[in-house]
């Protein structure tokens, strides 16, 4: 066989080269390479921000502008992870596992499914777990269902054959871990293609609704243009909560409705990691802020008259009182400090002088007395009305990245905690009774087998023994 | 009784443990090393106690989340992950004098904490309120831990190999003879990290998870998460380079310390040096 190949080389000269190209993409020291140089270039994306410019990063960090232009132009450090030579990369590295994997499955296979059932002298010198016995007081046949039970009972179920007046018996256990690496490795080519189906017919985008609005596109990345969705959402209602005393924001929340050609066909109230679900696209909420001026009902009381009147006011605007005064909020808060809701405003005197702005609590009435103005101003309520922002992804790839994932664990377990566990009994027709011989081998962590046969052998002596 | 207290004996356990692993190594007595276990194990369920606590603190004060939640917490979590790791292998091999370059990064991460980091209860952003944040912080965790403790081994290996050679074979005396043997080492380099990358792998797939659940993206390349690659690489070569290429001993050694030194930057030094560089960062 060997002597063939050389002939063909030496006369086909390019087959060497295919051959040598194989060999390559096999090699595991091709495979120890990649992966080391996928650790180190990786770096480079981590230092230089992502999606920034040269002259941004230049702008923060003081760092040389053409040393990060150069960059820029020579390796695409901005958008590393997409570059040509790192995908190369990735793309060296799937290769690498598809070659090497189908090198080496063929093998794997047979030994899984043509198990060596019968174990001769130098096959057990090849072993480094034997042991033997001699039985003298029992029959071949007996020795030989002993054996079976035994086998059965300790380790596994076995099958025997009978050649040149021996008797052979082989059981197995963990065959199927033999594969665990497969999985493994087959696994990151399942997330690889789950992440390019992701990237081929899925897209992420952004849109932000205003209460009471509805919407029937997003924004992709880097584009001015929506994207239809093929339904439209609407936004009916808004919520931000903080934790108390504070201004960390504690939950936001916003109901959604899907609409199709008008009509409601889904609706959900989303939180940040709650999302929505619609016909694979996915709704994530991610911000918030202020769509237009705040609101604010007031209940005024004049002092001198003793006399209440509710008003409205929007947020920088003017508001007549009786009396020729007038007053205007000019800012708010959901929570101020400890206090909750409040606003900032002033009041005008009649001549049209600007009063000292001051502080009115919603969650105190009567707060206001306190500063001695013409009048008492109550904040019943404000409404601000939001806008939700929403980060929005369509990945039909996903399923099959989790796949992948799954499979990695699954397979990993199989490699690292499971081994494919061989025993070899050999019973033949010696001058002084019966010989057995039992030898064994694991694929994988020895010393665990080692002991494991320790006790085997023991156990088999007293079964041999036993009446 | 708080959580404090308890940290504080944590500290205390720890320290002390390592001291005695020491004291054990020079003085070669055997009766000294079980005491330094039974230290270590002290420690080890006073930091199981400090966390609950703290977790039923967290709680009383109406947050509703695990003691996982800033780099105080995820610190001293780090200790008794590096305790577990350590314990479970002590249980198991019953080497005693790992415990002496172990122990010194269980130590070394309680007193950092509590020196300098700021340990006040905080509630979580929206965003971190999650159960995978939990998942995924307790598996990435395992396994650095598991990473921690295939380091000090490494050490120990890179140590006695030394000696031992220059010995030019001879066995070696003094504290070294403490030391398991070097194929044990070895070989007990190889088992951490056979515990390190399978967690790793979770911590990965956890943490891709919840992006994805939380944002709608599971991996966006951001500097922790290529980081976590990186490491995940560099280990990946490490049991590539053993299982086929024979990269055992010196080599595997080397290649163990430098994975953990990645590990602890990937830990730490995104979140304390590259965030000087980026508007994101935090604790
Ligand atoms: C980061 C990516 C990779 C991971 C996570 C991975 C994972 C694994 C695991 C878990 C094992 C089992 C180790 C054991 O025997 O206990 C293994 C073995 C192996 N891997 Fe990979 N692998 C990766 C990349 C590669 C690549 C690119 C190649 C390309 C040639 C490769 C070739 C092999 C070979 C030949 C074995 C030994 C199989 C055997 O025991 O017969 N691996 N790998």
């Amino acid at each position: 066989m060997d002597k063939t190949i050389t002939q063909q080389n030496a006369e086909h000269p390019s087959d060497n080269y295919v051959e040598k190209l194989w060999d390559f993409f096999c090699s595991l020291k091709l495979a120890i390479i990649t992966l080391i140089l996928l650790a180190t270039t990786s770096i480079i994306g981590t230092v230089i921000e992502q999606g920034s410019t040269p002259e941004e990063m230049a702008a923060k960090l003081g760092w040389s502008l053409d040393l990060l232009k150069f960059l820029d132009k020579a390796i695409t450090a901005f958008d590393m992870y997409h570059s040509w030579w790192f995908l190369s990369l990735m793309a060296l590295f799937a290769v690498n596992l598809i070659c090497c994997s189908i090198k080496r499955f063929p093998h794997v296979w047979k030994t899984v499914r043509e198990p060596r059932l019968v174990a001769d002298d130098n096959f057990f010198r090849t072993l480094s777990n034997i042991e033997e016995v001699v039985v003298s007081k029992d029959s071949l046949d007996e020795v030989r269902t002993k054996a079976v039970a035994f086998l059965g009972d300790k380790f596994a179920a076995s099958r025997v054959t009978e050649q040149d007046g021996k008797i052979h018996i082989y059981a197995e256990k963990g065959a199927w871990s033999r594969f665990g690496v497969y999985v493994t490795h087959a696994s990151i080519l399942i997330i690889f293609i789950g992440a390019a189906i992701g990237n081929i017919w899925g897209y992420k985008g952004y849109v932000n609704i205003v209460e009471g609005d509805q919407v029937d596109g997003v924004f992709l990345r880097g584009e001015s243009t929506a994207t239809p969705l093929g339904f439209a959402v609407r936004c009916d209602d808004f919520d931000v909560s903080f934790y108390e005393g504070g201004q960390r924001p504690k939950d936001f929340t916003s109901k959604l409705v899907v609409l199709e050609n008008g009509k409601e066909v889904f609706n959900k109230q989303i939180e940040v990691n709650d999302p929505l679900t619609y016909r694979g696209i996915t709704f994530y909420q991610s911000s918030y802020g202020p769509a237009g001026d705040a609101t604010f009902r007031f209940k005024v009381r004049e002092k001198n008259t003793d006399q209440t009147i509710d008003v409205v006011a929007r947020q920088g605007e003017h508001v007549p009182l009786p009396g020729g005064y007038s007053f205007a909020v000019t800012n708010s808060t959901e929570s101020y400090d400890k206090f909750g809701p409040a606003v900032q405003m002033h009041v005008n005197t009649p001549d049209g002088r600007h009063g000292n702005p001051f502080i009115v609590l919603q969650n105190y009435p009567d707060f206001d007395t306190q500063r001695g103005g013409e009048q008492v101003f109550s904040l019943l309520g404000m409404e601000q009305s939001y806008y939700t922002g929403l980060q929005v992804a369509k990945d039909p790839g996903v399923w099959v990245v989790w796949l992948g994932c799954f499979l990695m664990v699954v397979g990993s377990c199989g490699a690292f905690f499971l081994s494919h566990r061989r025993l070899w009994v050999t019973i033949q027709p010696l001058d002084k009774g019966v010989g057995v011989k039992l030898g064994g081998s694991a694929h994988r962590n020895q010393p665990a087998f080692a002991l494991y046969f320790d006790t085997l052998r023991k156990d088999l002596n007293d079964a041999l023994a036993k009446k | 009784m708080d959580s404090s207290l308890f940290f504080n004996i944590t500290t205390a356990a720890y320290f002390v443990a390592m001291v005695v692993f020491i004291l054990y190594l020079t003085a070669k007595n055997e009766q000294i090393g079980f005491v330094a276990t039974i230290i270590s194990w002290v420690g080890f369920i006073a930091n199981t106690v400090a966390i609950g606590l703290r977790w039923r603190e967290a709680y009383a004060m109406g947050y509703q989340q695990a003691p996982l939640s800033n780099l105080y917490e995820s610190v001293v979590f780090f200790a008794w992950s590096i305790l577990l790791i350590y314990l479970l292998f002590d249980l198991k091999y019953r080497y005693r004098a790992i415990g002496a370059f172990v122990m010194p990064f269980a130590f070394g991460g309680m007193i950092w904490a509590q020196w300098t980091l700021d340990a006040t209860i905080a509630p979580l952003v929206p965003a971190l309120q999650s159960n995978w944040l939990t998942y995924h912080v307790i598996t990435c965790f395992i396994g650095y831990a598991a990473f921690a403790v295939a380091c000090g081994v490494s050490i120990m290996y890179l140590v006695k190999v030394g000696k031992e050679e220059a010995a030019s074979g001879n066995p070696v005396g003094g504290i070294l003879a403490m030391f398991p043997s070097v194929k044990v080492l070895d070989d007990l380099n190889y088992k951490a990290i056979m515990v390190g990358f399978p967690m790793l792998t979770l911590g990965i797939i956890t943490g891709a998870a919840w992006a994805n659940y939380a944002w709608g993206t599971y991996w966006s390349w951001d500097p922790k998460e290529t980081w976590s690659l990186i490491v995940w690489f560099i280990y990946a070569a490490f049991l590539h380079a053993r299982f086929t290429r024979g990269w055992v001993g010196r080599r595997a050694a080397w290649l163990s310390i430098f994975g953990f030194a990645a590990t602890l930057f990937c830990y730490l030094g995104v979140n304390l040096v590259l965030s000087g560089l980026h508007s994101y960062g935090g604790g």
